[in-house]
């Protein structure tokens, strides 16, 4: 069978924007697939056999074969579904800048959002602030007053970044710090991008994620 | 200002300074495995490049300007716009000079996905591990070679009866490739380490694959052309096992970007 008829399965979270971004990137090329909710305390047979190095979601399953981590899985969709909505530019120099953009994005936003759901005293959650704010304005620049990160096409650094912004809310109410406020034109990007389907679509009720925050940091206290 | 200096160990480099849409210039630092995974790219590649040596105590302006985000080597220009990141760097050069041989990716969708995998793997797991047994010492140094032993033999496993059994080199081909670089730009510090840190990383005929797989890769007339002479590398790692255990400044490492693998236990690179 020919390899983009095969078929595709995600091993995903629902609260996951690691998973999302697969999804948004399925959803752009039209690509039919199966999903399977994984219980994080709890990890399935087939999650463990799939990805035994990381034992994390997203894992894509196509003909049966594994591929782990969500840029890497993106990439993969762009290349087995070249066809329509083409995810990475085609020109070298704009490939270069949007791997850059969007591995910044994997370096520092979960990360630096986690701190701000951590932090607790005063001293920490200003810095915690501080540095959010500060990505936030870097993502700020480079997007300028393009449509999207990948000009007038949606592409690999939107999808990247674009499930962060249902976690912006409870980013708020954890820390007080208002993203709209700080970075309007990556406010305003957003909604963009809220206007496509496959976002619209994938994206999950900022107040739900900020329930699920809530969940996870009791979980992860209870683990320290 | 730059000044384009001489790389001692390229002798592909002009010193045209041209800049014509496909002029290549590297920033780098001679002993950072993330400089030579590109200096083996594009000798690779029989790409000309001017090289420029930086010195990561006082980096130049130009550096500084062509990667504001990280301000790390290595950074590469192509007709004056900058790319940095070894493994983007990488990926730019098959998609830029897609006649050049050998392509560093492998073809198909599923194997380049695979070698992004374990490149992420080598760059997050694998030179971390290294690193925390070089910036160690006593118990704390057992403890840190067992962990890296572990990740070694996820590698070794994967080599015995995974993803690349049966292959010469992790490209599947009888040429090095993109994960090839990867793990072996980095992986020629292991004897390094063990020399100057005074420690042992596996017993003889440990680890059969990996090693066999090293001992290729070092043979490769571009790896010999590329990696410094191992008594330049011993004097560089012993100045700075000094500072890692001497409580100076210039360990650790930034948490971002390059800088934090085996190699770069040169820090900030």
């Amino acid at each position: 069978m020919a390899a983009e008829k095969e078929l595709v399965k995600l091993l995903d979270f629902w609260a996951s924007p690691f998973g999302q971004r697969c999804r948004i990137a399925l959803a752009e090329k039209g690509v039919e697939y199966e999903s399977k909710e994984e219980n994080l305390s709890e990890k399935s047979q087939l999650l463990l056999k799939y990805n035994p190095i990381h034992k994390k979601i997203p894992v894509l399953l196509h003909a049966g074969r594994p591929v782990c981590e969500s840029l890497i899985i993106i990439q993969y969709i762009d290349e087995v579904w070249p066809g329509n909505a083409a995810i990475l530019p085609s020109d070298p120099y704009a490939r270069a800048q949007a791997r850059f953009w969007a591995d910044y994005v994997d370096k520092k936003v979960y990360d630096s959002g986690f701190r701000l759901w951590k932090l607790n005293g005063e001293e920490e959650q200003r810095e915690a602030k501080k540095e959010f704010i500060q990505i936030m304005k870097i993502l700020e620049e480079e997007l300028g007053d393009k449509k999207y990160f990948g000009g007038e096409t949606f592409g690999l650094v939107d999808i990247a970044l674009v499930p962060f912004t249902s976690l912006f809310y409870s980013y708020e109410v954890y820390s007080g710090l208002n993203v709209e406020r700080e970075c309007p034109k990556i406010a305003e990007w957003g909604k963009r991008c809220m206007e496509r389907e496959s976002v619209a679509k994938t994206l999950q009720d900022p107040v739900k994620i900020c329930e699920f925050a809530g969940i996870f940091m009791k979980k992860i206290r209870a683990a320290d | 200002m730059e000044s384009p200096k001489q790389n001692p160990h390229d002798d592909n480099s002009s010193s045209s300074s041209s800049s014509s849409s496909s002029s290549l210039k590297l920033f780098g630092f001679w002993a950072s495995s993330y400089t030579h995974r590109v200096q083996l790219a594009l000798k690779l590649k029989n790409l000309p490049f001017d090289y420029i040596e930086e010195d990561l105590a006082d980096k130049s302006p130009a550096l500084l300007l062509n990667n504001p985000i990280y301000k790390k080597v290595p950074v590469l220009l192509a007709g004056g716009s900058p790319i940095p990141e070894s493994l983007i760097i990488l990926h730019f050069l098959d998609d830029r000079f897609p006649e050049s041989t050998p392509p560093l990716l492998p073809a198909a969708p599923r194997d380049r996905a695979l070698a992004r995998f374990w490149a992420h793997f080598a760059d997050d797991r694998l030179g971390p591990a290294v690193a925390a047994v070089f910036a160690s010492d006593g118990d704390a140094q057992r403890a840190a070679v067992g962990r890296f032993r572990d990740e070694l033999r996820l590698v070794e496993t994967e080599l015995r009866e995974g993803a690349f059994a049966g292959r010469r080199f992790f490209s599947g081909g009888d040429r090095i490739g993109f994960l090839d670089i990867i793990l072996g730009c980095g992986s020629y510090w292991l004897a390094v380490f063990e020399e100057v840190a005074g420690v042992k990383l596996f017993e003889a005929g440990e680890f059969p694959r990996f090693n066999a797989w090293l001992r290729d890769f070092e043979e490769q007339e571009e790896v010999k052309a590329i990696i410094p002479p191992f008594d330049r590398l011993l004097g560089y790692a012993r100045g700075l096992r000094q500072v890692l255990l001497g409580g100076g400044g210039g360990g650790g490492g930034g948490n971002s970007g390059e800088g934090e693998n085996v190699g770069g236990v040169l820090a900030d690179e």
